[in-house]
């Protein structure tokens, strides 16, 4: 079974930073705090105290550690391409390995685990509450990632009835010739936007590709990652593995940046990856786009009543180098007129299980995003991660704008809709 | 660090931003020299009167005191090597003013030097130096290293640029050195004094800097020489046309062999030597210029040029040059990096000492940098796990020094002194001169509190005692 890294395993990288300090131009908590324990540098050099025995996991080390969103922005600019995020994600399993999970962040561990702590602590407004609760599994990010009680005035989307799979059969059949692919819908998708994992699947039936939506999926793994809850990503990757090897496929198409990130990215720096399934992992913007999607868009006339939407890169797609693909959807999709903002790359501050630790923070480094949004005059921001979309409203719902926040294939399912 | 000088500190700065946690004795033990040395407490400050307050009480306790900007120097000049108090400047980063009828700005230290840069040229206006580190190192930093860059042929280095400044001394006095004005003879100069004072004069807590009007325009070109001598001679055409480039920036041929594999644009095995030239300016006035350079340029072995038509083209040539600092790991782990500076002319000599050097000591030796103002960025690359290397490496480093003053040159024209290079400095100054510039330490700062330890070797140790 594919398993987690340990710091040690990381010492070669580790010891790869030269200390330049590049990674501060471009680490955004960094940007926020401007504290050298908040870099990836300062990370690195406590990494490095870590493996020398020179300092212990002592509570203000925990405390610079927590605040990274393994967005991986400092990784694409370092000189030396060190891997801060994976070194940060096992210095949180060492931390939890030892002092159990609880300790890391506000005790989320303890919130998660106990139903009946929820319960007292969930008032209304709240994202995920007890109810709700109930149908998301015990594993998924979800709860990792908005623990209800610990973020007062978050605003969230209202969760529909039916999950995902609950409106889409397990394998769908496609034309002769057509290879199967796999959808790896992620927990967001499922629980919280299935709309969106319909439309991609409705997509692949309609170019005719056998679907393979395995039930006994489960979440990717990045909440948990990020929570340093070291097991729990090790359990996860083993069952996905096992949920798409059931049929042969061409691909495992994810509609969820961070999904990609994690099943795509972060399985394969495990030991023991398994290739068969990890190197089949693709995102649906570069899926669409080499089956013909922006020239089928591109194709369509153009609608009379456009709307403007700008684009915001999620990080696990930028990091990849994605970031040309979902740009020439939106500028092919007849119903949009598409504007760049400055600062589209910058991190929406969501940082996997970060903006449950570090709200306040999490919510200054989004905020950062509005003024490049506001001057872009764009009625909608587009993205590729449903995370991000939560994240890009409250902070847009916080500055009080008109903005909506939406899904790349929610354009395209419009779209599609008039052909 | 005694219980006393903590609450007093945290009295000043509050609890939050003061910290003697092992972690965060860590994390502001090293700047880019890649050296550690632990401070005692680390110190957030965000105002001139913390800052003044912090200077006093290290003051009366002769306590080291460390100015900290973004740790980006490259010299030591922020390594605690004698414990104390490492002094963080970065949260004092706004911007006061822009003041775009006098053409100036006022700004904290902590601002980071593009982000400055952003905001001017979105009123039209410029701030010129242009450091590769601009994209973090603060102004403050900028100031006491007096910063160079590619820009620098054409409109100067940092200095060049601060109008005034607002200094606490190690007392903990707030001074104001210079003013708004272009003009002002009052009294000594103390803005030139504290600029590149490396830390060591007094703490910069606000700065007045000069703008000037945004070039309308810019043109890059790429020229590919035979030989280094080419290059040169291609230099000191250009200049002997009377045109000031932006930039002037040169390879040698180790270093093109680095990056031919990556390189977006293919350097063919005869080409040994590269410029990188820029012109800003009004576009008529540019193009002509341009011209020109082909032409004078022409007759010096070009192997080929490449002149930029459009903005992604231009970003295509700046990629070559930024394909280097990363390439340069492929030659070996260790990078000994210095910034000599000779005399425009003495180029080509320089690097044939160099290479001379390389052979003779069978280190590889890769140099770029400044060709327009005789800025070379000397990289000595080695491996250290081999026997012996260490010793090499500094005997080569005292060749090469002893090379670039010979040519009437100097140690350091960007990075400072620190404490990388204070054993040499006597190979540039003499006996006398040093010792003026130590009776001005001595009469800022007499019981040696702010960065002891840096620049001279043999300052007064003995006082220095963190209590
Ligand atoms: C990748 C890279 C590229 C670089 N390129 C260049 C280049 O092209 N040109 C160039 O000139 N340099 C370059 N440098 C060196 C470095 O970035 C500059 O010296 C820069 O000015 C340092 O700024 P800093 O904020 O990092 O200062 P720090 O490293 O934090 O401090 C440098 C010195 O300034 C003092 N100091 C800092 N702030 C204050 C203050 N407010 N008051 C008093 N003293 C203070 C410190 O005590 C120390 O002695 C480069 C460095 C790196 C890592
Ligand atoms: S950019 Fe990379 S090498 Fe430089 S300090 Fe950051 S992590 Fe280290
Ligand atoms: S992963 Fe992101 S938040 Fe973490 S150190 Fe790197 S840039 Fe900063």
């Amino acid at each position: 079974m594919s398993s987690n890294k340990k710091l040690i395993d990381l010492e070669e990288q580790i010891r790869q930073c030269v200390k330049c300090g590049v990674c501060q131009a471009h680490c955004p908590a960094y940007r926020e705090n401007r504290r050298e324990g908040d870099v990836a540098r300062g990370k690195i050099a406590l990494a490095a105290s870590l493996l020398d025995g020179e300092v212990g996991l002592e509570k203000s080390l925990e405390d610079d550690i927590s605040m990274c969103l393994m967005c991986g922005s400092c990784v694409n600019k370092c000189p030396n391409s060190v891997a801060t995020p994976e070194i940060v994600g096992a210095i949180r399993r060492e931390v939890t390995a030892n002092k159990g999970l609880s300790l890391f962040g506000k005790s989320l561990a303890t919130v998660i685990n106990s139903p009946a702590l929820l319960k007292t602590l969930t008032k209304g407004g709240a994202f995920l509450s007890p109810l709700v609760l109930k149908k998301v599994p015990q594993s998924s990010g979800l709860r990792l990632r908005f623990p209800a009680p610990l973020m007062k005035n978050r605003t969230v989307p209202k969760l529909p009835f039916r999950n995902l799979f609950n409106l889409v059969p397990e394998f769908i059949k496609g034309v002769a010739n057509k290879p199967t692919v796999g959808f790896f819908a992620g927990c967001s998708i499922t629980y919280v936007f299935p709309a969106i994992g319909k439309t991609m699947i409705d997509i692949l039936v309609n170019m005719g590709y056998s679907v393979h939506v395995p039930k006994s999926q489960g979440c990717c793994g990045i909440p948990a990652l990020s929570a340093g809850a070291g097991s729990i990503v090790e359990e996860l990757a083993g069952r996905n593995s096992t949920a798409f090897g059931k049929y042969d496929k061409e691909h495992i198409i994810t509609a969820c940046a961070s999904c990609n990130g994690g099943i795509g990215e972060y399985y394969q720096t495990m030991h023991e990856n398994d290739q068969n399934f990890t190197d089949k992992v693709i995102d649906f913007t570069v899926f669409l786009k080499q089956n013909g999607m922006v020239e089928k868009l591109g194709a369509m006339k153009r609608w009379s009543e456009r709307v403007k939407v700008t684009y915001h890169d999620p990080c696990h797609l930028k990091t990849q180098g994605i970031t040309a693909e979902p740009r020439d959807l939106l500028q092919a999709l007849p119903n949009v007129d598409f504007v760049e903002m400055e600062n589209a790359s910058l991190c929406c501050g969501l940082g996997g299980t970060f903006s449950a630790y570090h709200y306040e923070c999490s919510k200054a480094i989004g905020a950062k995003k509005i003024p490049g949004l506001q001057e872009s005059g764009a009625q909608q921001i587009a993205t590729a991660c449903p995370g991000c979309i939560i994240q890009l409203q409250d902070i847009i719902n916080h500055a009080g704008l008109e903005v909506k926040a939406v899904h790349l294939l929610d354009l395209i399912r419009e779209a599609l809709a008039k052909e | 660090m005694k219980q006393n000088v903590l609450a007093e500190l945290v009295e000043i700065v509050g609890s939050a931003n003061v910290s003697e946690a092992a972690s965060d004795r860590i994390t502001h033990s090293y700047d880019a020299t890649k050296e550690q040395f632990l401070p005692d407490v680390v110190v957030y400050a965000e105002n001139s009167e913390q800052v003044s307050k912090i200077a006093r009480l290290a003051n009366t306790r002769k306590i080291p005191l460390l100015p900290r900007g973004a740790g980006s120097g490259f010299t030591g000049g922020t390594l605690p090597i004698r414990g104390g108090i490492v002094l963080v400047l970065t949260r004092m980063n706004r911007i006061l003013q822009i003041d775009s009828d006098n053409l100036t700005a006022v700004v904290q230290p902590g601002v980071v030097t593009a982000d400055l840069q952003k905001e001017v040229e979105k009123q039209g206006l410029f701030y010129p130096p242009d450091p590769a580190s601009k994209d973090f190192s603060t102004l403050g930093g900028n100031v006491a290293e007096c910063a160079g860059g590619p820009r620098c042929v054409k409109y100067g280095v940092t200095k060049d640029f601060i109008m005034g400044l607002e200094v606490v001394t190690p007392q903990g006095d707030i001074i104001r050195t210079g003013g708004q004005t272009l003009k002002n003879v009052v009294g000594y100069d103390l803005t030139k004094l504290i600029v590149g004072s490396e830390g060591t004069l007094g703490i910069i807590t606000e700065i007045t800097l000069k703008l000037v009007p945004k070039p309308e325009a810019k043109k890059t070109m790429l020229v590919q020489f035979e030989t280094i001598e080419g290059a040169a001679q291609a230099v000191s055409a250009i200049i002997r046309e009377k045109i000031i480039p932006t930039t002037l920036e040169f390879m040698d041929a180790a270093t093109i062999d680095c990056i031919r594999s990556i390189s977006p644009i293919a350097l063919p095995a005869t080409c040994n030597a590269l410029l990188i030239i820029e012109v800003d300016g009004d576009p008529e006035l540019i193009e002509k210029q341009a011209k020109r350079i082909m032409t004078v340029i022409e007759p010096l072995g070009i192997v080929e040029v490449k002149v930029a038509e459009t903005s992604t083209e231009s970003e295509k040539i700046w990629q070559v040059r930024r394909n280097v600092s990363p390439s340069l790991r492929k030659v070996n782990p260790d990078k000994f990096n210095e910034d000599i500076v000779v005399p425009r002319s003495k180029v080509p000599d320089m690097i044939r000492a160099l290479e001379k050097l390389s052979k003779d000591y069978n280190v590889p030796i890769v140099n770029f940098g400044h060709a327009g103002d005789g800025n070379i960025h000397v990289n000595v690359m080695v491996d250290l796990r081999e026997p012996e290397m260490e010793e090499k490496v500094h005997e080569v480093m005292e060749k090469i020094f002893a090379t670039a003053v010979g040519l009437k040159g100097s140690l350091s024209g960007e990075h400072g002194i620190g404490t990388s290079k204070a054993r040499y400095l006597s190979m540039e100054l003499d006996s006398a001169t040093i010792s003026y510039m130590q009776a001005v330490k001595n009469a800022f700062d007499p019981n040696n509190i702010l960065n002891p330890g840096k620049i001279f070797t043999a300052d007064r140790e003995e006082q220095i005692s963190s209590e």
